[in-house]
């Protein structure tokens, strides 16, 4: 059974397209087979609601009268990077507030989709074409001439695990990590989770539409580490972080509910995105990849407390949200850090979006890289 | 009944045996949980209170009388409920049972009366929700 992008199309035109939820498929997938799905079921919605330290937004203040080339630019305190032309800048989401470290770009960004108002201070040198040399203003998402979120890094297909078998508790990305192995948080939204339903890339690729934070956005590159090269399991699933997009939507449009800042304690600012994928179900093999389901996806536990983090245990998605895992004969709890009622939220919305024909489905323009592995940074001086 | 409480005491009555009291003359009793002497020396116990209620009536009175305020631990654990993601990272570190998340809905129930003011949650959440009234 092979279908087209137009065939999708035409059928969700119609109002006859069969939309359902990456969930609702993986307990269709217990009684059906993946040609009876492929052809029953048009099209798949996946979701992920969790924190994205790799993201930030493009902002464009506008010109003021006489002219200003921003050079040093903050918004509420915290410094924005303003090494572009001369009212641009990069909200960039860790950075902090000198005075407060707690608050930092995650919590302009909220604020700005949140219609609040900020205070801009910039300076510059003051040259013959930009003579101002220092502007306060207060601004908001309506006054500035342009906000265009694009994050280097969403999405992570899979992500490891962490626990600390160190005896002092940690205070991770990865949330608080218990000693002894007190714990293990996880971070993914398992069977829900976008790449983990698409696990070639086939459907996603440059110039996939995405729901990204309420907005509709685009897939505009592979995110940044994206690796091809991890290692599978039976499935075809990697089992730990793999393939990243880089996402691309107007801050304008987005919705409060589906983006928060965060302060991971002694970590720094993040940001709670909501990302929504749609998988067309083209053929049968994509309708096995979209029923994938918590007991085949696996990730690895990572030791935080170890030198590289090193695996230490592979682990299902079914077995970590039975809120227990045995390691070592220990009983050892577990705890999500990414939110499924909120991923849930947004796979739903999207179901009514795609359906109404409000969210058109497209072939991705180029496909993602077929090969990529990640380099470290080898510092000078260290052992090799 | 059995409730769990917080008493704090003033510097002037940090050193009184006022556990003792309740015991003896209250019929009262008391499980201390945790007990915790600030730098200002004022003190905060979380207790565990099992008693007849007009029992529990008059070792309020009695406390007050001390200067030691009786506190639920229920108003002790502040948590803005409405701007709660349900992401879970609290429930890795709230071992009493208090913050719990699954099946089949992945909401975080909040059961206040397991609180036993270990205070972890309020580092623990991302978005700062919790706070709690314990020591300083």
């Amino acid at each position: 059974m092979q279908k087209t992008y137009e065939e999708i199309n035409e059928k969700i035109a119609r109002g006859e397209a069969v939309v359902l939820t990456a969930e609702e498929v993986a307990r269709m997938a217990s009684e059906l087979s993946p040609a009876e799905i492929a052809a029953r079921v048009d099209v798949v919605t996946t979701a992920t609601f969790g924190a994205m330290c790799s993201s930030g937004c493009f902002i464009n203040f506008g010109h003021p009268e006489p002219g200003l080339r921003m050079e040093s630019v903050s918004l509420n305190g915290v410094p924005i990077f303003g090494g572009l032309a001369a009212v641009d800048a990069y909200i960039g989401t860790t950075e902090v507030s000198p005075s407060n470290p707690c608050y930092g770009g995650g919590h302009l960004i909220e604020a700005l989709v949140r219609g609040e108002r900020l205070v801009l201070e910039a300076h510059g040198k003051g040259t013959d074409c930009y003579p101002r040399r220092s502007a306060r203003t207060i601004i908001d998402k309506d006054n500035v001439n342009e906000i265009i979120m694009v994050n280097p890094r969403n999405a992570y297909q899979n992500y490891p695990a962490a626990t600390n078998s160190s005896n002092r508790i940690m205070y991770t990305y990865m949330g608080t990590l218990l000693p002894r192995f007190g714990n293990i948080t996880y971070s993914t939204s398992g069977e829900l989770s976008p790449l983990l339903n698409d696990p070639e890339l086939k459907t996603i690729g440059i110039g996939t539409r995405v729901f990204l934070a309420g907005a509709q956005g685009f897939v505009s590159w592979n995110g940044t580490q994206f690796n091809t090269e991890k290692p599978r399991n039976e499935f075809g699933l990697p089992v730990s972080n793999a393939r990243t997009l880089m996402l691309t939507a107007n801050v304008k449009k987005m919705d409060p509910a589906f983006i928060r800042a965060a302060y991971f304690e002694r970590y720094g600012v993040s940001l709670f995105l909501g990302v929504g994928i749609p998988i067309p179900v083209l053929d049968e093999d994509i309708a096995r990849s979209v029923s994938v389901s918590n007991q085949q996806i696996q990730t690895t536990i990572c030791d935080y407390a170890a030198p590289g983090h090193p695996g230490i245990a592979k682990v299902s998605y079914a077995e970590l949200r039975s809120g227990y895992v045995t390691l070592e004969g220990k009983k050892i709890r577990t705890a999500p850090l990414s939110s499924l009622t909120k991923a849930r939220e947004i796979a739903e919305i999207l179901k009514k979006q795609v359906a109404s024909g409000l969210f058109p489905l497209a072939p991705p323009v180029q496909s993602l890289p077929d090969h990529a592995v990640v380099r470290g940074l080898r510092v000078e001086g260290d052992a090799i | 009944m059995k409730e769990k409480y917080i008493l704090e005491y003033t510097e002037q009555v940090v050193e009184e045996p006022i556990i003792y009291s309740l015991v003896k003359h209250f019929d009262v009793k008391v499980n201390i949980l945790r007990a915790e002497i600030s730098p200002g020396r004022e003190g905060s116990m979380l207790v565990e209170i099992e008693c007849e209620p007009d029992s529990l009536a008059r070792a309020e009175a009695f406390l007050n009388e001390h200067s030691v305020r009786m506190i639920p631990i229920a108003e002790s654990l502040g948590f803005q409920q409405e701007a709660c993601i349900d992401c879970g990272a609290c429930t890795a570190v709230c071992f009493s049972g208090c913050l719990t998340i699954g099946e089949p809905d992945w909401k975080l129930h909040v059961d206040r009366s397991k609180c036993i003011a270990c205070g972890l949650c309020v580092p623990a959440c991302p978005l700062g929700l919790f706070t709690l009234k314990f020591g300083d």
